[in-house]
């Protein structure tokens, strides 16, 4: 294929080689055009924007609480951080402060989603170097997580998880109970899949030192999260700008030295350690009071109420209809997304629906870097470097 | 340290930039500047540079369409955070929808790149000195900017849906 070949300055060959749209190891649908020196990456360009689904024109058209399903789609490895994310941001325009109760519950489950997203990052870490078991056995740990999302909220994947001002109904002792075993049981079968591959030679052999990026270039690229925390700098949204109450609690921020992917797969095997601290302490120290803020605009009423009371029915209905209007307002948001900052900037004119909505995705900004990180090495390095990175398709093209 | 206040960045702005600075306000706490578009690059150099303020870290770019402002039509908002000082910045420069351009921050930040590509996707914002200014997230085919707001969500030719039973 003539056309294929670049004519470099330098008169040698190169090839250009698709990977993807739909590769099986890039777990997503990314297009990277790379050029390629035999088996050397020297070039590679991106196309992303496979699975856009304009939220952010969606979102200018509905009520506010349909937007949550919009966020569960984002970085669906992780939804329940992006609902309290959303949630969040729409309680600091309307001024409401939540009960500490609804912080802890957030906490607990915001900390179950990190570990999750996680999970499946790091354990495809080991797949795409040819270690399955791994993955396979603390993926069933990763459904106990999703039992637990059930258990509270009905849903698994997409979760739609929490309302706005508080969550849909209060933990129950099953809840309860299960999120106990999960911490009870969980540290053991993770401590074994450390020992599968933290100190494993061959997984060392093949990770350290690929797709290393220092500190100066990770900021510069806007990198958020695990992957600006391996690169060596402890900016963590959790820490420098708390939100649903994070300062109350005694956690740890891993960073790495050599921000490459071993340091990425060490920093967020770290803080699923972290994580696991954060909810037992906020199950342990759960206060009591009501789960939900004094909201009657957003806050759906009890179903028995909307039956026997009149204004509560008129809630319900304006609720439901999303005839509420928001006060006129501009705010920016941020959560510790399990990628990064993912941040919302909200406009609101009055109106029932957003002005304007922008999502800031971690993944989007950060794999612009790609390229630049992968440059030099092999095809199998780059695949690696990807999972590493944890580029989630959803979250990237919004 | 003694925390770095909005006043007292707003103040060294102000000294520094004087009339090019067309308002300031501060919504839930967040330093916001409306921003004359030709001296937007001139001040994010500044406050990157600058030994107190240390901006350098480029949270998010975005656009907005205001159709009701004539000769201001578009917007584009940047989102700053001096990571040493923990404090944001919001900048905004508004642009008129028959001249809609604004200077890349891609000299500065390496995260301006697809952000600003994603800008001038969805809005049209021309950033001048962009090494790649293409579409991102659409088609290439695509001829025109879909969040603007003249663009309707979905086709008006529906008849199946209709907003009047919902008062609306």
């Amino acid at each position: 294929m003539e056309e294929n070949r670049i004519l470099a300055e330098d008169k040698k060959e190169y090839t250009t080689l698709n990977l993807g749209p739909t590769h099986p190891a890039t777990h997503g649908i990314f297009q990277n055009v790379l050029t390629m020196d035999g088996e050397i990456i020297v070039d590679s360009e991106q196309t992303v924007g496979y699975i856009h689904r304009a939220f952010e024109k969606i979102a200018e058209h509905r009520p506010y609480y349909q937007i949550t399903p919009l966020t569960d789609r984002l970085n669906y490895c992780s939804s329940p951080i992006n609902n309290m994310g959303w949630h969040m941001t729409v309680e600091k325009l309307l001024g409401v402060q939540t009960p500490k109760r609804v912080d802890y519950m957030r906490v607990i489950i915001m900390e179950l989603a990190r570990i999750a997203d996680h999970l499946v990052c790091n354990s495809v870490i080991g797949v795409d170097t040819g270690a399955l078991t791994g993955f396979t056995y603390v993926f069933q740990w990763r459904e106990k997580i999703y039992d637990i999302y059930e258990s509270i909220c009905g849903a698994r994947l997409t979760t739609n998880i929490g309302r706005i001002g508080g969550m849909e109904r209060d933990f129950t002792p099953e809840v309860i109970a299960s999120i106990r075993s999960f911490l009870k049981e969980f540290p053991a079968v993770f401590d074994e899949f450390c020992r599968l591959l933290e100190r494993n030679r061959i997984f060392m052999d093949r990770i350290v030192g690929t797709g290393a990026i220092s500190a100066e270039r990770a900021l510069n690229y806007g990198f958020t999260g695990p992957n600006l925390r391996a690169a060596g700098v402890d900016y963590d949204v959790r820490v420098m700008n708390p939100y649903s109450s994070y300062q109350d609690f005694d956690f740890i921020i891993p960073v790495g030295t050599n921000g490459d992917t071993y340091d990425r797969f060490m920093v967020r095997q770290e803080e699923i350690r972290q994580s696991l601290r954060i909810i037992e302490q906020a199950l342990n120290n759960l206060p009591e009071g009501k789960f939900f803020a004094d909201v009657p605009e957003f806050f759906l009423p009890p179903k028995e109420e909307v039956y026997n009371n009149m204004e509560a029915l008129i809630w319900h209905f304006k609720i439901v209809m999303g005839e509420t209007d928001v006060p006129v307002g501009e705010v920016y948001h941020s959560v510790e997304g399990g990628n990064g900052e993912l941040g919302y900037y909200l406009i609101s004119d009055g109106g029932r629906a957003p002005f304007r909505l922008h999502f800031r995705r971690p993944c989007f900004i950060y794999y612009q870097a790609f390229p630049e990180m992968i440059k030099g090495s092999t095809l199998s390095d780059a695949i690696v470097v990807m999972s590493s990175m944890n580029v989630i398709a959803g979250e990237l093209d919004a | 340290m003694a925390q770095l206040s909005n006043g007292h960045l707003l103040n060294a702005i102000q000294d520094k930039f004087g009339n090019a600075i067309l308002g300031a306000e501060e919504p839930n706490g967040l330093l916001t500047l409306n921003v004359n578009p030709e001296k937007l690059l001139e001040l994010v150099r500044f406050l990157y540079n600058h030994e107190e303020f240390r901006f350098q870290f480029l949270t998010d770019i975005c656009g907005a369409h205001f159709p009701d402002q004539k000769g201001a039509e578009l917007a584009s908002i940047y989102h700053l955070h001096s990571l040493e000082n923990n404090i944001r910045i919001r900048i905004k420069c508004f642009l008129s929808a028959d001249h809609p351009f604004v200077d890349s921050l891609t000299p500065l930040f390496a995260a301006a790149n697809w952000q600003e590509r994603e800008t001038f996707d969805f809005y049209g914002i021309i950033f001048n000195g962009h090494p790649n200014l293409k579409r991102i997230l659409n088609v290439d085919e695509m001829d025109y900017h879909p969040l603007r707001k003249e663009y309707p969500l979905e086709d008006q030719t529906r008849t199946d849906k209709n907003d009047s039973y919902f008062g609306r």
